[in-house]
């Protein structure tokens, strides 16, 4: 069903999911969400499946016009989002009326935003996902970043939650700043490194340059040394992947990454601190923290456990009905695990 | 006996699984049999396989597994590995159409090694080249065997866009732009054949294990191919290896 026009597309503005997987094998990137919290939590606010395909917006946001009523729900970057004259609200489920125009003042807290529209944005999967990439114009709509005049078809079961109906608790929102301790894991290259090069990393800020994007994030700061050279025959690249080439600047690697590639890589982010990577805009400060695979593990587990906190609100007065609402999406959640 | 391959963490969602460092075809094999048998076992809590020259990167779900549960299931894995050997190998001929508008930059590699256009053609389809891997890029194959004899720089200043198709060369590669893209090798040839098309299953036509032959054929023929193509009447020529 036809439900949103869009007015402008902003900077960029793009359909994601949680990514394709199984075509890395052939060079394929994953794509997806950049900060899949703040997706599978938007998902979750308008009841549909974590993985279902919603919109990333980038700094500038787009303007975006409902031609049916809808439920939505806004996480991620805060971009100043509204609705008519109405400033909406994050972290929570929101009731749109058919006419109203969503749109954005201006970035006041992160880069990403995420839009979950309850039902899902229906736009054909392409290797099993919707996740758009770009570069290869795979997936999302026809492969490439929303612009004015397009339409977005929404599908699938389309619950209709009353506004505020699911919200994530204040204290589980993720505040972004502009200082950021990413967790790092040392590995697979950190043997490809001095001491003094591994030091050197786990110690010096480093500054986000405007050379970063969904492939990755290039940082700036004291030159991490090589044991022998940054070259290494080409090796497969996982999420977060921190790799250091000649110059010693470390590049933290992300959804759209090539699958492969010939550079050592000394230690990757985890899976836990990649949102806050994703919402770092140029000239944030970046530190490195080195943990182990158990205190990663534990950390996985937490955000798990503060995604599961998405609870309906006491501002309806149909509590029974609320509570059906999320024992459904409690279900979607288990199926998902 | 070869050695003992080395369980890498990568993060924690991440296991490679390395077999040495070095582009080499016996490495290359071992990572294709455990590539195979990973894949078959579809081990619980693995996302995704990515194997490459010389090593083979694990994704896993860490709320479902974790690196030391995988690396003993991988582990049991390989003890097993003749049990099932890997498939020969196959070979995927690759018509090309060598020289002309197709390959600008023939006449060069020709004059640079003092050889005639011919000379080169035949060296270059003279050869059974290994896919190593596919990556970085989708459909982008990274081939072993080619001959010093043809190794020529790539361009100095790249080109912008790269017809899909195209046959090059850059000091010991040769490949096969899947896709339009910038680049900066040799130009020699063309192929109609579409290597990389998402709504294909699978989506590419040569793999990893695989080996390409570079088939010369006559502009004539690459339109009465490019034709076929279209009309879904042309099929990939795909032999067994002769050893």
């Amino acid at each position: 069903m036809k439900t949103i026009e869009v007015l402008d597309g902003g900077m960029l503005t793009t359909v994601q999911d949680l990514g394709r997987f199984g075509y890395q094998r052939y060079g394929v990137p994953t794509s997806g969400a950049l900060d899949q919290f703040s997706l599978r939590a938007a998902n979750r606010l308008v009841g549909n499946p974590d993985d279902a395909a919603g919109l990333e917006m980038t700094l500038i946001g787009p303007r975006l016009a409902f031609l049916a009523p809808a439920t939505i729900a806004l996480t991620g970057a805060d971009l100043g989002a509204h609705l008519g004259d109405r400033p909406v609200p994050g972290w929570e489920s929101v009731a749109v009326e058919p006419g109203a125009v969503l749109w954005f003042a201006g970035p006041q807290d992160g880069v990403r935003a995420y839009l979950a529209v309850a039902g899902s944005v229906d736009v054909p999967a392409v290797l099993g996902s919707r996740a758009t990439y770009t570069r290869s114009r795979l997936g999302g709509l026809d492969g490439r970043a929303l612009k004015a005049g397009d339409i977005l078809h929404v599908g699938g079961e389309r619950p209709v939650l009353p506004g505020g109906a699911l919200q994530l608790p204040a204290a589980h929102r993720p505040a972004y700043g502009h200082a950021h301790v990413l967790r790092v894991v040392l590995g697979p290259q950190d043997d490809r490194f001095t001491a003094k090069g591994i030091d050197t990393f786990l110690s010096s800020t480093y500054i986000v340059t405007p050379q970063s994007d969904r492939m990755g994030y290039r940082l700036a700061g004291p030159a991490i040394e090589h044991l022998e050279g940054p070259d290494i025959v080409s090796d497969g690249t996982p999420l977060g992947a921190v790799q250091v080439a000649g110059d010693g600047a470390p590049l933290v690697l992300l959804a759209d990454r090539g699958t492969a590639g010939g550079y050592t890589k000394i230690a990757t982010v985890i899976g836990p601190d990649i949102p806050r990577i994703a919402q770092a805009a140029p000239g944030d400060a970046v530190t490195f923290e080195r943990v182990g695979l158990d205190a990663a593990y534990t950390a996985v587990r937490l955000q798990e456990a503060r995604l599961a906190e998405i609870v309906p609100t006491r501002r309806d007065s149909d509590l029974a009905r609320l509570r059906k609402i999320a024992a459904a999406v409690a279900a979607v959640v288990s199926l998902e695990r | 006996m070869s050695q003992e391959p080395r369980f890498l963490v990568a993060g924690d969602a991440g296991l490679v699984v390395e077999f040495g460092d070095a582009i080499d075809p016996a490495i290359n094999r071992r990572v294709r049999e455990w590539f195979l048998a990973v894949e078959r076992a579809s081990l619980d809590g693995v996302r995704d396989l990515v194997p490459t020259y010389r090593s083979l990167l694990v994704s896993y779900d860490p709320l479902r597994t974790g690196f030391d549960e995988l690396r003993e299931r991988l582990v049991a894995l390989g003890a097993h590995l003749a049990d099932r050997p890997v498939p020969p190998p196959r070979v995927v001929e690759i018509p090309t159409s060598y020289g002309g508008e197709f390959g600008p930059d023939l006449p060069f590699v020709a004059e640079y090694h003092h050889l005639t256009e011919d000379d080169v053609v035949a060296i270059h389809a003279g050869n059974d080249y290994l896919v190593y891997m596919m990556g970085f890029s989708p459909g982008f194959t990274y081939l072993g065997g080619m001959s010093e004899r043809i190794a020529t720089p790539r361009l100095a200043t790249p080109r912008t866009a790269i017809p899909a198709g195209s046959v090059g060369i850059a000091q010991l590669q040769t490949g096969i732009y899947p896709v339009e893209s910038p680049g900066g090798w040799q130009l020699i040839g063309r192929t109609p054949v579409t290597l990389f098309d998402p709504s294909r299953h699978p989506p590419v036509v040569v793999d990893a294990g695989d080996y390409i032959r570079f088939v010369p054929i006559t502009l004539d023929e690459y339109s009465a191919i490019q034709h076929g193509i279209r009309q879904g009447t042309w099929v990939l020529p795909v032999r067994g290896m002769t050893t």
